[in-house]
């Protein structure tokens, strides 16, 4: 039957890849709430992710704000409605660009550089090193990066989403003629606390998918620079199909009626 | 020294490992003791499985079949406190090394004291300098990157750091592949120096004869998955067997074949 065996093959390595990553979750989350923990590595971790990530985020998130902003005057003022500017420059950042955006580029930034890191670690042997010097490269360098990934994330987004109306406001009054206190205003009652907080619980499971995958796929990669390369590869690709694919199932739990 | 290993339990026992990658069968019951205090170099071709054979015993790869005791404590398949208290028996030397390069030098060499043992900071620190002098290395280099340092100012970083813990037993993966003769010749002193004053039991794979002759108290060679010989070191000139002439002979002609596919 050679028409099914590839379909059989295909199956069986996609099987195998899940089983693998689950059980790779699995022991990575295990390690995350069994001590010892190491606080100096999660704070190298935290200021990796979170600080050294506000510049990109931060420019990423003006830059959709302002041209949401201009966008939505065009559309709106056919129907004279610009005055919605303001709601949907708020609700659209809080609950869906600033996430989304944020979690996009953090997996091009940090995630790209994890599975680097940790796969020529892989490859030079250091995970092998960390493990005969009895110190579990799980404990040692997955949960940090996971703790680290999932309690900053949300943090960055919520600049993300401060900077983002901000880019909203900018063009708004600055180009669009809206008086500056009225759309704060508009701004502020708007703001639904859903939005912010459903934005904030996909930016926790992106920061979780993002180093997760950046450590899968460094810790499993093999071959040299050309492994490491393709972990790299791998670890961006897979963690912004998973962050896109999951952002809607977190909206559907959200905002489905 | 314990040359025979036939005095009561030996420090590592092996025997019967099976272990193969994919369709590769690399290892075919391969039996090996290594005696208390005693030296072992194994020899062997390039990519025929010595390195499995030692990630093998540190539990680093898992075998198929086979035993392996270290004291006369089986430590196959051993998991958590159990694995870690058998790697606390372990210190290794890698072929590249293997420094964390994202620590200093002194932080690699008192690394398995801080995360292994829970030392201080200040504690393992002093002995971190301490083990970099006894392999030559000076204060200057302590708070060096690895990144920063030659090949063999590398390894010898790395001995530091597989000495620093004062284990029992000692792996050292090729030390000399890599290095000019020169350089080759500092670390095999260096290697027989701290076996001696650790009074450790080591375990090495080379495929360098000069540095084989020099650190081992006996040699096996491996070939096709097995010991195919093993024997004193001063026997090694004498043997007729058929493998270990033309491997240290290095003739290409001769019963070994090349292995095709690497490891």
């Amino acid at each position: 039957m050679p028409i099914l065996q590839p379909i059989g093959r295909t199956m069986l390595a996609f099987m195998t890849a899940t089983g693998r990553l689950s059980i790779f979750t699995a022991i990575s989350v295990s390690h995350c709430f069994r001590p010892p923990l190491y606080p100096r590595l999660i704070l190298r971790q935290m200021v990796e992710i979170g600080f050294y990530s506000l510049p990109v985020v931060g420019l990423t998130a003006i830059f959709t704000g302002m041209v949401l902003a201009l966008q939505s005057y065009t559309g709106f003022a056919r129907f004279s409605a610009e005055s919605a500017i303001p709601n949907v420059v708020i609700v659209s950042i809080t609950r869906e660009l600033g996430p989304v955006l944020a979690g996009l580029m953090v997996a091009g930034r940090v995630g790209a550089a994890m599975a680097a890191e940790i796969g020529t670690m892989r490859v030079t042997e250091q995970i092998d090193a960390l493990d005969t010097l009895a110190t579990n490269p799980f404990k040692y360098l997955v949960a940090p990066r996971l703790i680290a990934g999932v309690t900053m994330m949300p943090l960055l987004v919520l600049v993300a989403d401060t900077i983002g109306v901000f880019g909203g406001y900018l063009v708004s009054t600055a180009k669009l003629g809206f008086n500056p206190a009225t759309y704060i205003q508009n701004t502020i009652d708007f703001m639904e606390f859903q939005d912010v907080f459903s934005g904030v619980v996909k930016a926790a499971v992106f920061g979780f998918i993002i180093t997760l995958m950046g450590c899968y796929n460094g810790y499993t990669s093999k071959g040299g620079a050309q492994g490491v390369g393709m972990a790299t590869t791998n670890a961006v690709v897979s963690a912004s199909i998973l962050i896109l694919s999951s952002n809607y199932l977190i909206t559907e739990l959200f905002f489905a009626r | 020294m314990n040359a025979s290993a036939g005095n009561g339990v030996p420090k590592i026992r092996v025997r019967g490992l099976h272990k193969a990658f994919g369709q590769n069968q690399v290892l075919r019951g391969l039996d090996l003791d290594v005696g208390v205090g005693e030296s072992v170099v194994v020899i062997g071709g390039s990519g025929i499985g010595k390195s499995v054979l030692l990630k093998c015993i540190l539990g680093l790869l898992v075998p198929e079949s086979g035993s392996i005791e270290v004291d006369g404590k089986d430590v196959m398949g051993a998991t958590g406190e159990a694995r870690d208290q058998a790697l606390r028996k372990f210190g290794m030397l890698f072929q590249s090394a293997a420094l964390f390069d994202s620590l200093s030098v002194w932080e690699n060499v008192a690394f398995g004291l801080v995360q292994g043992q829970g030392m201080t900071r200040a504690d393992s620190k002093e002995i971190a300098m301490e083990k970099l002098v006894d392999v030559g290395l000076g204060a200057e280099v302590a708070e060096l990157s690895p990144s920063e340092l030659s090949v063999g100012m590398r390894k010898r970083v790395g001995l530091a750091r597989a000495i620093a813990t004062e284990p029992e037993i000692i792996f050292f993966d090729e030390p000399t592949t890599g290095l000019d003769p020169i350089m080759g010749d500092v670390i095999d002193d260096l290697i027989v120096k701290c076996v001696r004053q650790l009074g450790a039991t080591a375990l090495s794979i080379t495929h360098d004869m000069a540095s084989a002759r020099k650190i081992s108290d006996r040699i096996a060679m491996l070939y096709g998955g097995k010991i195919v010989w093993i024997g004193p070191t001063g026997d090694i000139d004498t043997t007729d067997n058929p493998f270990v002439d033309q491997f240290i002979h290095g003739r290409a002609e001769g019963p070994i074949t090349l292995q095709t596919r690497a490891l």
